[in-house]
């Protein structure tokens, strides 16, 4: 058998395990970085021979202990699985090269989570059965909670609390939600619960539903959708730069865990096919609505920062629930960009605080050092805001052109109101940090800041490692938008994919054990 | 058994809620702890529930599913019951953390302490002159 599947989680846990024996102090940071880049190097091989291997069309199934996939645990890839195995690595190098300009050094521990982190993301996208994706989602929180936390005091602690407590009560629910599905289904594979979803009888349909909604709640709570995101200004705000960026993939978790099991479990023409879509696309065009509003009342650049990342996941809910191949490509694409800009824009907000005025944490950059930094803020800005010619406004306009005839109103309302509201907000915000002048009052500056911000040294020059690190993500996103089309047939053959799980579930049932009996 | 373990679940997660949304660090906790025990009971009885019968093969028991109790939510459960402890343990040092940070055990640390005192001083003066009227009366 193949073992490819299994590496993008193994490596890192290997890795974040070597860490523990190499974080003595007399040692430096170097073995750790050394280490940290050889995994990430080794993940990123891997995960683009994983896409090679998925875009040919074949889903590879891989069964841990030989067990087949009904009783035991499967690892599985899609196209959906390697593009976003892909993503999560091509923005932890980022992260990575923005902490190992020295931030890496103020928290303990910090690469041993940050490996940590990796493996829960890896485990969630390419898990086939819902206990592991909540095993993994534990994982990945785990290690949220280390990186979030870990040398950081007073009001960090209290948003950790506050975020701490609200994924385990999330978790909690997560569990109620598995547990009424077995209970009911017999099952906790995806493509087997689909078959069972398919015949089950009409009396219990009501109580599927249920525990049916309870996980969708779960998956929006990650993803923050409306009732759910209060947790996400704040904590993103506070947390470090790195660590935010590399957050800006855990929403996304939640809308690729919404998507999967709406698509797999819930879609395979049974009694579900459809459950709870139109729902969520209220709730994701109020989301959006609310999440502009929040980006015009930013006062700051990285509250800014979290409020465009929460207007992402609710645009990419309006456009998954709309449910329609072209959509969902569209979606695809722009979950991508908006991952990797979110992560630049918090980037770069580090990057200006950092080098502020007397340094004391104000999101102030002085005119005479802001060339570069002004230049690489346009190109995020005018990215996020979706503009042309970059990545955001591909995603948006293919978004629009996709919508279905019914529902063209009020998304082309949403989206495009919400998309000129941000634009006046990051516009202002730009003008306001880059432009502003001596005279302008300090903004309210919590401890957090003035805890991370350098001393006020003179160098006006950027530091190396962090520009290096936005301007790769800015890279990125031309990239994106330079060869839209090769990446854009890869995203419609994956919705193609996803709105067929026949397939899928024909080639889980298909993969038998190697030696043991079935 | 079936109505006992229902309403014990029921009466755990009520009480868990209630102790969460009284915004202290340790009832906090202390809800969530009771949240995970309900949720543990509910996943150890969705494979339904049969007394008497082992779940793990034996030689001497056919090896029908009828003859055995169904083995996965006990091992489910494990999983959860190990997760659920870790959280708790790592949310205590958090609140611990939080309380010598932010110098109180409210959710929103001082500030929620303020408003906490104001509220209850309000409610007492309230009570207080409602009871000055009636006596007027």
């Amino acid at each position: 058998m193949d073992h490819l599947p299994l590496l993008p989680i193994l490596i890192p846990l290997l890795a974040a395990a070597a860490m523990l024996f190499v974080e003595h102090g007399r040692l430096g940071m170097l073995p750790q970085r050394v280490i940290a880049w050889t995994s990430l190097a080794a993940v990123l091989a891997v995960s683009l021979l994983l896409l090679r291997n998925a875009d040919q069309g074949d889903i590879s199934v891989y069964l841990l202990g030989d067990w087949p996939a009904r009783l035991g645990i499967v690892l599985v890839v899609d196209r959906l699985s390697a593009l976003m195995v892909l993503l999560g690595q091509l923005l932890a190098i980022a992260c990575l090269l923005h902490a190992c300009g020295g931030r890496d050094r103020r928290a303990t521990h910090f690469h041993a989570f940050f490996q940590f982190q990796l493996m829960g993301l890896n485990g969630a996208f390419l898990t086939g059965d819902l206990f592991n994706l909540f095993v993994f989602f534990e994982v990945l929180l785990i290690a949220s909670y280390g990186l979030l936390l870990s040398g950081g005091g007073g009001a960090r602690m209290r948003a950790g609390l506050h975020y701490v407590a609200f994924n385990i009560g999330a978790s909690t629910l997560f569990l109620l939600a598995l547990g009424l599905l077995y209970g009911l289904l017999g099952t906790l594979n995806m493509a087997e619960m689909a078959a069972r979803v398919a015949e089950v009888p009409a009396s219990d349909l009501a109580l599927v539903e249920a525990a049916a909604g309870m996980l969708l709640v779960v998956f929006c709570a990650k993803a923050a959708l409306l009732p759910m995101y209060l947790w996400l200004p704040q904590t993103y705000t506070l947390a470090p730069a790195a660590v935010a960026a590399l957050f800006a993939i855990m929403t996304k978790v939640g809308l690729y865990a919404v998507l999967r099991v709406g698509t797999l479990s819930f879609g395979l023409a049974g009694p579900l096919a459809g459950f709870a879509w139109p729902a969520l696309q209220v709730l994701g065009a109020v989301t959006l609505v609310l999440a502009a509003l929040g980006v015009l009342s930013a006062q700051r650049l990285r509250l800014l920062a979290a409020y465009l990342v929460l207007g992402s996941a609710a645009t990419l809910f309006v456009a998954f629930s709309l449910a329609t191949p072209g959509t969902i490509a569209a979606g695809l694409y722009y979950l991508v960009h908006s991952t990797l800009a979110g992560a630049a824009l918090f980037l770069l907000a580090d990057l200006v605080r950092q080098r502020g005025r007397g340094g004391a944490g104000k999101d102030m950059a002085t005119p005479r050092m802001g060339r570069m930094r002004s230049l690489l803020f346009l190109l995020v800005a005018v990215s996020l805001a979706g503009l042309p010619p970059l990545s955001g406004f591909i995603g948006k306009l293919l978004l629009l052109d996709a919508v279905p005839a019914g529902s063209i109103g009020w998304v082309w309302g949403c989206v495009l109101g919400s998309s000129f509201l941000m634009l006046v907000g990051v516009a202002r915000t730009g003008v306001h940090v880059f432009w502003g002048s001596d005279s302008e009052p300090a903004h309210a500056q919590d401890e957090v800041d003035a805890l991370n911000a350098a001393p006020a040294a003179a160098n006006l020059t950027a530091p190396p490692l962090e520009s290096a690190a936005v301007l790769l993500l800015v890279c990125y996103g031309i990239a994106m938008a330079l060869a839209a089309a090769p990446v854009l047939a890869f995203t419609r053959a994956t919705a193609d994919q996803l709105l067929a799980p026949a397939e899928y579930v024909r080639q889980i049932d298909a993969a038998l054990p190697a030696r043991r009996a079935p | 058994m079936e109505f006992a373990l229902a309403s014990a679940i029921g009466l755990l997660t009520a009480a868990g809620v209630y102790l969460l949304l009284r915004a202290r660090s340790f009832d906090l906790i202390l809800g969530l702890t009771l949240l995970s025990y309900a949720t543990n009971l509910l996943i150890f009885t969705s494979g339904g529930l049969t007394p008497g019968k082992p779940p793990v093969l034996r030689d001497d028991v056919p090896t029908t599913l009828a003859h055995y109790t169904d083995p996965l939510p006990q091992a489910l459960v494990l999983t959860a019951i190990v997760i659920a402890f870790a959280m708790t343990a790592v949310s205590i040092v958090i609140a611990m953390r939080s309380r010598a940070d932010n110098g109180s055990d409210h959710v929103d640390g001082d500030a929620g302490e303020q408003a906490f005192r104001r509220d209850e001083q309000r409610r007492h003066d309230d009570a207080r002159a409602r009871e000055t009227r009636g006596g007027g009366e």
